[in-house]
């Protein structure tokens, strides 16, 4: 074991960690709060281990085969300008395990400095296993300072095992470059939710790339974005069927003012029994949406609110 | 008492709609609008929800001119519309619609109410998504459910039977009879379905326009069941443009 124990957690950091990861004074189960590129707490329980790395900063996390049922948290957060954060986690799900992983970062800054979180993540899911990854980005503090947040994030699922990505980043991200591969084995099913809002002069790049390697394995893309102010957003998703497999994606996106948005999909069936899909819309809020809530009673701009917030939900 | 005074509706580029419509619509009275498709009916109910500015003409509500109001006074001060072709959102619940109809948060008692109502089964729909996956009827009784929730005092549902069953439409009579027993609202129906004409207190035809024969159930209706299409039986009315 090698939990750490907790350190004074600042006001700036325990908001962040509640809106990322749902904090309320303490979590429970295993979890590791990262802070400004050090260590405010680190917890292990009897079947997830979580380690520093010894090569790199960062963690591998080692949750045991049949583990069911629990939740692992790995917040982190950057409160001080300037900061430019690396790390690097492994999380190894063990086989027939069955656990929620909640992660997320946060970045708030007052003065004029930029800061940055670039969190590698791997996924190493054994045969049968299932995770929900929960993970949420925001930034808060100061609007003309840079807040960058870049995810790198490798997924690899081994035979009948099942990775649900839910992630979400909902303002006030100057710039993020998401970039997330995949490689899945036979009847391996990768979901990912993204839900992304960008304003002002933000911009965000998301790029998904999947292999369907495996015998009926199957991916399912759906992002949903609003981009408003001047913020650009360009959405890549690359599948790669080489095998009998399915892939779906589908990017949903809301601009308003000046936002921009491009959606680039690219499909590639190798096998003759690949089915591939792709779906995307871009566009303004339907004025007959807002003109239904209107006969409700809502104003103009809480019917634009309302279908924001359910669109983003 | 929603008074609908001369209306003259002229959109830009397109032929005169309506075309000096004038109605009284008095409180725990059902009306139902009928006539050719064409006639002006829905444009009617959306001139009266303030969704279509009128050229010219006034809607008068308990005594007040609204005709200046947009859609989201309107409402405000009770006038609530069942679109023929209801909308559909990605990632609204009937849950948060409904709740928005009513103007808070209902629990699930309320929502259940509402739903069997208009002949859905709560639990199976309340946290659904108000999107392409609900079929025309399932979206439509929803729709039905959004003005149900409303404190409205004027009603107007257009054509709510398409697309709803035998049991749910038995149902939707029944819903219409509870408030038009109220009394206190105006309840406007558009419909060209034999037993919503049935159960109507007075029928109006908008046809080209203009209001075309009105009066009573007893005296219109059996003169819109006589298959003749004549304009010279003694019976029938006419309903060809």
């Amino acid at each position: 074991m090698s939990d750490i124990a907790e350190k004074k957690i600042d006001k700036d950091t325990e908001e962040l960690l509640k809106i990322v990861s749902g904090f309320e004074g303490k979590f429970e189960g295993a979890f590791n709060i990262r802070s400004n590129g050090g260590c405010l707490g680190r917890k292990s329980s009897e079947n997830i281990k979580i380690e520093s790395k010894t090569d790199a900063p960062g963690l591998d996390i080692y949750i045991a085969p049949g583990t069911r049922g629990e939740r692992v948290f790995i917040p982190a957060c950057v409160t001080v300008a300037g900061v430019d954060d690396l790390v690097y986690n492994d999380f190894h799900v063990g086989e027939g395990a069955d656990v929620v992983i909640v992660a997320g970062c946060g970045i708030h800054t007052e003065t004029g400095e930029p800061a940055r979180h670039n969190g590698i993540h791997r996924f190493l899911l054994a045969k049968g296993s299932r995770v929900l990854y929960e993970e949420k980005h925001i930034g808060t503090g100061a609007e003309d300072t840079k807040k960058m947040i870049d995810p790198v994030t490798e997924c690899f699922l081994e035979e009948d095992s099942y990775l649900e990505m839910d992630t979400s980043q909902l303002g006030g991200v100057s710039s993020s470059v998401r970039n997330t591969k995949a490689q899945l084995g036979d009847r391996a099913t990768l979901v990912i939710k993204e839900r992304l809002l960008t304003d002002n002069d933000e911009t965000a790049q998301t790029r998904f790339s999947v292999e369907l390697n495996g015998v009926d394995s199957g991916v399912n893309l759906m992002s949903r974005s609003v981009a408003r102010g001047n913020s650009h957003q360009a959405y890549q998703s690359v599948i790669i069927g080489n095998n009998k497999c399915h892939g779906h994606s589908e990017c949903d996106a809301i601009i308003s003012d000046n936002g921009k948005v491009d959606a680039t999909p690219e499909l590639y069936a190798n096998s003759g029994d690949a089915e591939l899909i792709h779906e995307a819309a871009i566009g303004k809020i339907a004025g007959e949406q807002i003109m239904k809530l209107r006969t409700l009673g809502l104003t103009q701009e809480e019917a634009e609110a309302a279908i924001v917030e359910g669109f983003l939900a | 008492m929603l008074e609908v005074k001369d209306i003259v509706f002229d959109p830009e580029g397109s032929r005169r709609i309506l075309d000096g419509v004038t109605l009284q619509i008095p409180d725990g009275k059902l009306i139902v609008l009928t006539g050719p498709n064409g006639g002006g009916k829905t444009t009617l109910a959306k001139v009266i929800a303030g969704i279509n500015v009128p050229t010219s003409g006034q809607i008068i509500l308990d005594g007040e001119d609204i005709t200046a109001l947009d859609p989201t006074e309107r409402a405000r001060k009770g006038v609530a519309f069942a679109f023929q072709q209801p909308v559909r959102f990605k990632g609204i619940s009937v849950r948060k619609l409904l709740s928005l109809a009513a103007g808070r948060e209902l629990t699930d008692e309320e929502l259940g109410k509402v739903l069997t109502d208009v002949g859905v089964v709560p639990e199976q729909y309340m946290d659904r998504q108000v999107d392409t996956k609900l079929s025309g009827g399932e979206i439509k009784r929803i729709e039905i459910a959004s003005v149900l929730l409303r404190k409205a005092k004027v009603m107007i549902f257009d054509e709510p039977e398409a697309g709803i069953d035998l049991w749910s439409f038995n149902n939707l009579i029944r819903v219409f009879e509870i408030i038009r027993d109220r009394r206190d609202c105006s309840l406007i129906v558009i419909s060209h379905q034999e037993r919503i004409l049935s159960i109507a207190d007075e029928i109006i035809m908008i046809q080209n326009g203009k209001v075309g024969l009105s009066g009573n159930r007893s005296s219109i209706f059996p003169r819109l069941l006589c298959k003749n299409e004549c304009d010279d039986c003694g019976t029938c009315v006419r309903t060809e443009v």
